[in-house]
């Protein structure tokens, strides 16, 4: 058995240690907001964080996750009142949705090192995260309003 | 003897003796690391592959420029090979491929050479290579060279990179036997004979890689003009 | 949310779908929004196909057009909430089953594609607000005792003027619903609306960014396995002789077991189904298919290019025309077969049983994937229930003519005997076929003495879309395919001779359309020849089209809007330079400027793209930014990167590794300026594909000399020194 924390929630899975991450995520505790999207750590659709990092979840093993915390799209925010939620809908960035799980999971990352990101920044932070309906502008809008709100909620 | 001059040399051994433990340390991390995933290539990963190589003593007994430098250009083609100049690029990405195209996805060095936010290297690369071509390759110490020692292998002439290596500002702070001993048993440098599926192989293989540059070193290390 | 409540939540949707049965089926009504209320428990009242209104004052709009992207599940509630004057904070949203009812207005199936949806429905949906309002205030006012005149609704209420009375959508509903519905309704002035026509955010947005959004991979039903297929690497291939033993010692598979389209390795999971897969010994009777090349096609389509085809459309007397021409030009143009690359690989969830079936996937194509399942399944429609869930992209690949991923997959469900999904991989998906075609252009164009052209033919060759399909009566007349030629054939310059002539080759490859379908070919080739045209007459490219389009005034105001905007004509940073390009196409009239720099090893830069657009009334102005935006990235990726080649019958792409995306870091600057208009709403979900490629294509040249007549743009090309 492999155990360890979604979400802040404790589990264990009698998954073979080789099953990648996603899979588990998806087919075994059906956690869906994780996306299947390429299978080679090309797309991002399926990042996650172990311990605060991004990690590609269909490429990385599920023995990989032994003892560490898991978070997944559904474990952001415990309100759903993450500066990136709020933001993304502030400015409608959706528009098929599947790839923003991945593009969220990556840009919590970047807004957590870097309350002030650039636009190089969000090239470097964001570039691995494909998104086929052409959202790539109105993302980087978000992140640049992100971390407005996040700055306001730290000066209140 | 002088008084500071034995100082000196107590603090020489010293120092080695220190430089010993940490490298014998930080290989059997690295075959720790290993354990339970797919086997390293040939027991590398330990201080005493040295000696299972044929790498005996590290001191220059003979000085022969010529010979010194046509053994580092029979090593050179391997350090400027795919497997090894892809992490050894100019510039701020890594490389990929049998053609060193520039890595996709937009990926950087960083400032500790693993990468920069959600795209580390360890966002990808796991801590062994997965199966089918073009999967990530993997290693436990997977990443660049930081910064502030990039260790650039790409567009050097084999002068260049023969002084660059044995430059200690340029190095790391590593002396000859340091050299030898990374390229010889260091596990990530190992990954490179071991690159997962559809990459090839560096020129040479490892033990004939390791022989060229102990000769080089043997013969006084020398570099090609 | 934790994963046990999501569960439960979805498991009483399905039972209470189960036990409603008839109109409510979709599996899962998801939260819209954190200040918006849980979707309705209760069972709504039916005001009419499209209205449903729950004691709980939720109005629920069932909309039988699917949501890929392109906004519709907001801008069709708004038509509905216009009218039927609804608080828009308790508007909800869901897929409606399969029924006659929900037919196109246009197609006369129930369908999505062709950037109609708004168009199609626009008179329709408001149509059944207005219905649904009348019942209401109807209802009220006899409850009342009053003259219904004397009520008006406002914000989800019904209001009794003189007395202040008010009561709610959702206390009149089931009242209403018991009245005959109106046979005529006057429907508001467009001056009057206050939801039509402003940006409502959208009410799916929340719901995708918290993992809550349900696509077709995401249905998980009780005792369900998990298939993947092993298709043959050539198309037309079939399978010759198969070993399953070693898959199905892959611990977790279950049964390996042919079907028409391959070889399904069934498991208890997407993994092990995946692996067992891969130890599948296959021999494969290839046929014809095993002797597709690109090379082959290129030779071929080359060679018949150099003569006219089927006259698709002729005007004056080219020929004479071109003979007696001051100059002449001629070019040819290529682009690649390409493949839709959703986010979403194919899926599908099939529960089938002796005398109904359930499917759950992401379609475009609600009737005739409905009609094929049953006919797989020995059913009839009616048995059949096909729950639309979200699309993770459709770009037209879900609205496959063959219906081929659920027919297969009911094919899987049928040996399987168990509830199953069918999940294509990125490589199935890339490497599996109904691509947009491969096209191959001549063209020549006469100028006069001052540089105008006075005559211009075009001989496309490529493959038809529609031969074949139930849309081939529809789509070809008199031996050309209306898909092969638009943009070409219907070009709106003022050329007094034009000839436009089609060679529709055959070959294995299953094609079809591909967001902006004929269009995303010929808006490159009939752009970028336009601009050689302009260079050989000595004219300014913008200038040229102007004088071309003095009859177009919508086109022309569509263009001019957009070189303001991109300065056309203005300073530029050293390397940099603007090129431009128009398309009418889906009754919309689109113009974007392209501002490009080459770097020495080739690479194209595309810092900015300005486009202007002219589709009617907006319903919702920031999806129609929206739409423009991503069809113009969607069209870069097509302009800058993505081909399908093909060698011995083989793809020789798989995956984003050699199929690549263009990426953040790659993406431009994007502006979308809207044209006013009062006339109806046209497509947008389209529109903005067409002009990107010979945009930056005509950029290229005006920066570097070098004209492009290839797609995708290789730096190779344009490498200097």
């Amino acid at each position: 058995m492999i155990s360890f924390t979604v979400n802040g929630k404790a589990v264990s899975v009698a998954d073979p240690p080789s099953t990648p991450l996603l899979w588990v995520i998806r087919d075994s505790l059906k956690l869906t907001g994780t996306k299947f999207g390429c299978g080679m750590a090309l797309c991002g659709a399926c990042t996650v964080h172990i311990d605060g990092e991004a990690v590609r979840s269909c490429v990385a093993p599920v023995s990989r996750a032994e003892g560490k915390k898991i978070t997944t799209i559904e474990g952001i925010s415990p309100d759903l009142t993450h500066p990136l939620q709020l933001a993304w809908i502030e400015i409608d960035v959706p528009q098929c949705g599947y790839c923003q799980s991945g593009q969220i999971m990556s840009a919590a990352v970047l807004l957590a090192e870097n309350p002030a990101p650039t636009d190089t920044d969000i090239d470097e932070a964001m570039s691995g995260n494909i998104c086929r309906c052409g959202t790539y502008p109105r993302i980087r809008a978000a992140i640049h309003r992100a971390a407005e709100i996040k700055a306001q909620r730290g000066a209140k | 003897m002088p008084n500071n001059t034995k100082w000196q040399v107590l603090t020489a051994l010293l120092l080695l003796g220190f430089a010993g433990a940490f490298l014998a340390l930080w290989s059997q991390q690295s075959t720790s690391a290993n354990a339970g995933k797919a086997a390293p290539a040939r027991g590398l990963s330990s201080a005493n592959a040295l000696a299972e190589m044929g790498v005996t003593t590290v001191s220059a007994t003979d000085t022969d420029a010529a010979a010194a430098q046509a053994a580092f250009e029979r090593a050179y083609p391997v350090f400027v090979s795919p497997r090894c100049q892809n992490c050894h690029p100019s510039g701020d990405a890594p490389l990929q491929g049998d053609d060193s195209h520039v890595h996709a996805q937009n990926v950087k060095r960083g400032t500790d050479g693993h990468g920069v936010y959600g795209m580390r290297c360890q966002t990808c690369h796991q801590d062994a290579n997965l199966p089918g071509a073009n999967m990530p390759p993997g290693n436990p110490k997977w990443g660049l060279p930081p910064p502030q020692m990039k260790m650039v292998f790409v567009g050097r002439t084999s002068g260049e990179l023969c002084r660059q290596l044995k430059d200690p500002k340029l190095n790391g702070g590593r002396s000859l036997a340091q050299i030898l001993t990374h390229v010889a048993a260091d596990d990530l440098v190992g990954w490179g004979w071991n690159p997962g599926d559809g990459r090839t192989l560096p020129p040479l293989n490892r033990p004939d890689f390791v022989a060229a540059m102990q000769e080089w070193v043997n013969d006084g290390a020398a570099c090609p003009n | 949310m934790t994963v046990a409540t999501q569960m439960k939540r979805r498991d009483f949707l399905k039972t209470g779908a189960a036990i409603g049965g008839g109109l409510l089926l979709n599996l899962y009504v998801p939260d819209w929004a954190p200040a918006r209320a849980a979707q309705s428990t209760t069972q709504p009242v039916v005001l009419n196909a499209f209205v449903h209104i729950g004691n709980d004052d939720l109005v629920t709009v069932v909309s039988n057009h699917s949501e890929m992207g392109q906004g519709i599940y907001t801008s069709l509630p708004m038509l509905i909430a216009e009218e039927l004057e609804a608080d828009w904070s308790k508007i909800r949203v869901q897929a409606a089953p399969v029924a006659a009812v929900y037919n196109h207005t246009v197609y006369g199936i129930q369908m999505t594609g062709g950037s109609t949806t708004t168009n199609s429905e626009y008179d329709r949906f408001r149509k059944m607000g207005a219905m649904a309002r009348v019942m209401l205030i109807s209802a009220a006012a006899q409850s009342w005792g009053v003259d219904t005149k004397s009520c008006h609704a406002e914000k989800g209420f019904v209001v009794h003027g003189a007395s202040g009375r008010r009561a709610s959508f959702g206390n009149l509903a089931e009242a209403a619903a018991k009245l005959e519905p109106p046979k005529d309704v006057a429907l508001k002035d467009p001056k009057d609306f206050t939801i039509i026509g402003k940006s409502m955010q959208r009410l799916d947005t929340p719901s995708k960014t918290n993992g809550t959004a349900q696509f077709g991979l995401d249905v998980y039903i009780p005792g369900m396995l998990t298939a993947v297929v092993a298709r043959s690497p050539v198309f037309g291939g079939k399978v010759s002789s198969f070993n399953g033993d070693k898959a199905k010692a892959v611990p977790g598979v279950v049964n390996v077991l042919e079907v028409p389209s391959g070889i399904a390795v069934i498991a208890n999971g997407f993994w092990p189904a995946k692996l067992g897969r891969e130890k599948l010994d296959i021999v494969w009777d290839e046929g014809p298919g095993g002797e597709i090349s690109t090379v082959g096609m290129r030779e071929q389509y080359a060679a018949l290019s150099k003569n006219p085809g089927t006259v698709a459309r002729k005007v004056g007397d080219p020929a004479t025309a071109l003979a007696g021409a001051a100059k002449t030009i001629t070019a040819e143009y290529e682009v690649p077969y390409l493949s839709h690359s959703m986010m979403e690989p194919l899926n599908t969830v099939v529960d089938l049983h002796d005398d109904h079936c359930e499917i759950w996937t992401g379609t475009q194509f609600q009737t005739g994937d409905r009609a094929a399942a049953a006919a797989v399944a020995g059913l009839k429609p009616a048995q059949v229930d096909l729950h639309t869930t979200l699309l993770g992209g459709g770009f037209g690949r879900r609205a496959n003519p063959a219906s081929d991923f659920v027919s297969e997959a009911v094919h899987v469900a049928k040996v399987a005997k168990a509830p199953v999904k069918v999940v294509w991989t990125r490589e199935d998906d890339i490497r599996g076929g109904w691509y947009r075609p491969m096209w191959y252009d001549h063209f020549a164009a006469g100028l006069d003495a001052s540089g105008n052209p006075v005559a211009w033919t075009h001989t496309i060759v490529g493959q038809s879309i529609f031969d074949g399909t139930m849309f081939a009566s529809f789509g070809i007349k008199d031996g050309v395919d209306a898909a092969s030629v638009e943009g070409a054939a219907d070009i709106i310059y003022s050329i007094p001779n034009i000839q436009v002539d089609l060679h529709s080759p055959k070959n294995e490859v299953p094609v079809q359309w591909w967001r902006s379908v004929g269009h995303s070919h010929t808006g490159f080739s009939v752009e970028a020849f336009l601009d050689e045209v302009a260079h050989a007459g000595g004219k300014d490219p913008y200038q040229l089209r102007r004088a071309l389009l003095a009859n177009q005034p919508r086109m022309l105001a569509v263009l001019d809007l957009a070189v303001e905007k991109a300065h056309w004509g203005g300073p530029l940073p050293r390397g940099h330079a603007r090129g431009v390009a128009t398309h009418f196409s889906f009754d919309s009239y689109v113009a974007q400027v392209a501002e490009v720099s080459v770097e020495k090893d080739g690479r194209v830069r595309v810092h900015r793209i300005v486009a202007a657009v002219d589709c009617g009334r907006t319903v919702n102005p920031d999806t129609v930014k929206a739409q423009l935006e991503g069809g113009i990235i969607f069209g870069l990726t097509a302009a800058l990167k993505t081909e399908i080649t093909l060698d011995k019958g083989r793809v020789q792409q798989r995956n984003f590794n050699d199929y690549p995306m263009v990426r953040m870091f790659e993406s431009p600057e994007i502006e979308v300026h809207i044209v006013p208009s009062t006339e109806k709403p046209t497509g947008v979900g389209e529109p903005g594909v067409p002009p990107v490629a010979p945009a930056v294509a005509n950029a290229i040249f005006a920066a570097t000399g070098k004209r492009v007549r290839r797609l995708p743009i290789k730096p190779e090309d344009l490498r200097s020194a």
